[in-house]
């Protein structure tokens, strides 16, 4: 493990002083704490019932001990309050040259939107040293975009756009997770952050997006990963949360209402861009994502490509 | 007729004669029937105990079985369906079925009257009606959670519940109904401690126990119906199709999380208020000695009820509510910590130049003390804004309130269900079991929830059926902790249950208490509790006014069951 005992590493502007913040205060709780147990160790050792004891004795409040632990603590809360407060404040402005990215969450898959008009799932590319201001929504339920290398967290909301910025300090790959319950596959909604040098970034946009070159199953491959099928779809043969595509294509399945139908290349497109219309018997409670309507036709034939091959 | 609170031996003497042919309050009637409709306060205590015990051991089994799918990581045994849905039936039950009833149902009902030196509640056919509403909640929560495959966990955030079917409804009813039974709890408490006090039994004279369930009751009363008007608001949302919660509709989902934390907080209080005046009792007890600043805690725990109105906000820093909001609910809920932290120190305190025994109760006291302390400073930090955008929804989140209800209302329910055992059941539970038990329960209760802490401080985020390769360490930890919790706990279980047949019989006042309960009653209280309404003359931790003092047990205390300890009788 890396980074401190509590803590990861921290590769954000703000990392280091909310680490800061974050030490502080467990510093003074393992203090107190400290000071709370040796206080009872010492007391019921001091006081316990024994033979030939003393007897209890009445104790008389005193004031200024009780004054001084409603002050104390009371002073120590406002102090940690305070510096909360200040870098809350700065957590939440993004500076006003940020680079913006929009993020779409949905079950259960991560979206990138480039200025440039290029698209990324579950792969989110920023450039170091340079402000990111994600504008984030969510296509279905609330999400919660997580990346705890950069300390940073924010609700995602469908019909409402929330935000959050970083500076991020290294180029590295950092973990996204998805921290607001969302379902069958919240466990499997990850995504990675890759920082790129300012120049790497630029070369990096001006490449992504275009995949003209790459053979349709090839392609179809990609998408299995990026765009998350394969959270639910094997292709081993094991049942996980959807079918598995090992020998799907070809096969002819029973739907929910006894009716049959052979997988072929239009039932594997109806099931992609409108997964209720036929649901196979058995998968009737795990409904698959309406996320994927915004394939574009070559990506939708580079699945049904890849698909066909797991035989 | 009232008689002086310090028993002369004639008065003893009278009441052994009144006793017999009468029995107590359980022998005197036996049949199903006596109980199930029952309007004595402790008959109904021991409903509810029943009732959360078997609540609390399915929730509990639930928690083994989520944290033994975490102890390798990818898919083991449990799909991520059931995995989802189990832990939300662990949240559900446990919150619902167990944590928020099981103090005021069982021991607040068992022994308020008896504290105040009343015969019963103040309105006790409402209290059965209360305890069959609450029985009735648990029972279609648990079938809607079975036949509806609920997996929304126990916060039932808006849009993704709306998406799961007419279950949601239908489990929102039986909170709903549940609810009902606290808020009529609640009113019946607070009449009772108003109206019902014996004389001389004057404010500053109440029992912290007292002061901790008046204090449960106002949240029950006032926080409540929130809940109850969110669930209504859900199903005209649902039948009516107006948006109120749902976006798809035109809805808010954050007015939802408003709206349930509103609840959702206080209740959190209406959780461990009663905990709280367990472990003053206990302290005091077993301290042999006055309770240091009784006023401050008695006056802190009505403080933390009043504050936890004002505080729910802390729960939605992420959740994209104003930063302004933000800011003024941690601020608030910085000076809800103050109380929390004045009632530690005087609890330590009170331990000063007493005379201390480590009988089971005690320990699970101690234990309180180092737990709390612990749940109470996690509590500060992730109460600190700009540290919270990082531990919100993490695993650092479920260990910090699992030491706080775990580690604060569970401990302080066994230590007071122990201390208050020979005067429920008339029989003592084996002294060596029950240190053995606290002892597992203290080490696998950190093992479990301490390593959680860390996990969720290093990023892992909750209610994930499936983790990163570097967190299994951490999470297995977490699980032998489970394991060794669990043991402690079905041992306190065996050797509970073998004292209820073949435990050794319990004098009147096995540990030396000064309330009225073990000065005024049998081993077992008799049906109306009191003969006469006692005449109370001093506070309920004057040890050293009814004679008990050091001394007279020492020889006693070593035994694993000491015999009754002897009143003075000089002071009629």
């Amino acid at each position: 493990m890396t980074g401190s005992f509590w803590l990861p590493d921290g590769a954000s502007t703000l990392s280091s002083e909310i680490d800061s913040l974050f030490h502080f205060v467990n510093w003074a709780s393992i203090i107190l704490f400290v000071g709370v147990v040796v206080a009872i160790a010492y007391l019921a050792y001091r006081y316990r019932r024994r033979p030939g004891g003393p007897a209890p004795m009445r104790v008389k409040p005193n004031k200024m001990v009780e004054i001084s632990w409603v002050v104390l603590p009371t002073i120590l809360v406002l102090i940690v309050f305070n510096w909360g407060f200040r870098l809350f404040v700065e957590q939440s402005v993004a500076p006003p040259n940020a680079y913006e990215v929009y993020v779409r969450g949905a079950m259960w898959k991560w979206d990138f939107e480039y200025p440039t008009g290029a698209v990324t799932t579950n792969e989110l590319h920023v450039p170091v040293d340079r402000p990111v201001r994600l504008v984030m929504s969510s296509a279905d339920v609330l999400h919660s975009f997580f990346v705890p290398a950069f300390r940073v967290k924010q609700d995602v909301l469908p019909k409402r756009y929330s935000a959050v910025w970083f500076e991020a300090t290294r180029v590295d790959t950092f973990q996204v997770f998805c921290t607001e319950y969302c379902g069958m596959g919240h466990s499997v909604m990850l995504a990675s952050v890759i920082t790129h040098s300012q120049g790497d970034f630029e070369a990096w946009l001006a490449s992504a997006g275009v995949d003209e070159d790459t053979p349709l199953p090839e392609l179809g491959a990609q998408l299995y990963q990026q765009q998350a099928c394969i959270g639910c779809h094997t292709l081993d043969g094991t049942e996980i949360i959807g079918p598995t595509f090992a020998g799907l294509y070809g096969k002819t399945e029973t739907l929910d209402d006894g009716s049959t139908v052979v997988v072929d290349d239009d039932y594997l497109r109806e099931s992609i861009v409108d997964p209720n219309a036929k649901i196979v018997q058995g998968y009737a409670n795990v409904p698959m994502p309406a996320g994927y309507t915004g394939l574009s036709e070559r990506q939708l034939s580079a699945l049904i490509a890849f698909i066909r091959e797991q035989q | 007729m009232t008689e002086d609170i310090d028993r002369s031996e004639a008065a003893q003497a009278r009441d052994a004669e009144e006793h017999s042919g009468h029995g107590d309050y359980i022998t005197h009637a036996k049949s199903i029937r006596s109980w199930m409709f029952s309007v004595d306060h402790k008959r109904i205590g021991i409903l509810y105990a029943v009732t959360a015990a078997i609540a609390f051991l399915a929730a509990g089994v639930f928690a083994l079985l989520v944290r033994a799918e975490l102890l390798i990581p990818g898919e083991t045994f449990l799909s991520a369906q059931s995995y989802n849905q189990l832990f939300s039936l662990h949240g559900i039950v446990m919150v619902f079925g167990f944590i928020i009833p099981a103090i005021p149902g069982f021991l607040g009902n068992f022994l308020l009257p008896i504290h105040l030196g009343a015969k019963d509640v103040a309105f006790p056919r409402l209290n059965l009606f209360s305890y069959y509403l609450y029985l009735l909640g648990v029972i279609l929560i648990i079938v809607a959670m079975v036949v509806g495959s609920v997996d929304t966990g126990w916060t039932f955030y808006t849009p993704y519940s709306a998406r799961t079917g007419p279950a949601v409804l239908f489990l929102a009813m039986a909170v709903f109904i549940a609810g009902f039974a606290s808020i009529f709890t609640g009113i019946n408490f607070i009449v009772t401690v108003h109206k019902m006090r014996a004389p001389g039994m004057t404010w500053n004279r109440l029992p912290l126990f007292v002061w901790s369930i008046y204090s449960t009751s106002i949240v029950q009363v006032l926080a409540t119906p929130v809940l109850g008007i969110t669930v209504l608001l859900l199903f005209l949302e649902r039948l009516l199709q107006i948006g109120i919660f749902d976006p798809a509709l035109g809805g808010d989902p954050i007015l939802f999380q408003h709206f349930f934390w509103f609840y959702s907080h206080p209740a959190v209080y209406i959780m461990i208020l009663p905990g709280f005046g367990i472990i003053s009792e206990l302290i005091a007890t077993f301290s042999r000695q006055r309770i240091y600043g009784y006023m401050a805690i008695a006056l802190s725990s009505v403080a933390i009820a009043m504050l936890g109105f004002l505080v729910w906000g802390h729960h939605m820093f992420v959740s994209g509510q104003s930063v302004i909001s933000s800011v003024i609910f941690s601020l608030i809920t910085y000076l809800i910590g103050i109380p929390s932290g004045i009632k530690v120190f005087n609890w330590i305190a009170t331990m000063y130049k007493g005379s201390i025994s480590f009988k089971t109760p005690m320990l699970y006291a101690l234990s309180f003390l180092v737990l709390f302390t612990i749940g109470g400073v996690t509590g500060i930090m992730v109460g600190v804004l700009a540290v919270d955008i990082h531990l919100h929804d993490t695993y650092y989140v479920v260990g910090h309130f699992h030491y706080v209800m775990m580690g604060g209302t569970v401990i302080a329910l066994l230590g007071g269900l122990h201390y208050w055992w020979p005067k429920i059941t008339g029989r003592m539970y084996n002294e060596v079991c029950g240190q053995i038990a606290a002892f597992l329960i203290f080490v696998g209760l950190n093992l479990t929830f301490f390593t959680q802490l860390v996990l969720g401080s290093r990023g892992m985020p909750r209610r994930y059926n499936d983790y990163l390769p570097e967190f299994t360490f951490l999470h297995q930890l977490s699980t032998i902790g489970s394991w060794i919790m669990g043991l402690g706990l079905f041992l306190v279980l065996g050797y509970l249950l073998v004292s209820l047949f073949r435990g050794k019989k319990a004098g009147a006042n096995p540990w030396g208490g000064a309330t009225l309960e073990w000065t005024h009653t049998g081993p077992r209280p008799d049906p109306h509790n009191f003969h006469r309404t006692p005449f109370v003359t001093r506070g309920p931790y004057e040890f050293d006014r009814i004679g008990i003092t050091h001394t007279e047990t020492a020889e006693a205390d070593r035994d694993a069951d000491p015999p009754d300890v002897v009143l003075n009788q000089d002071r009629t």
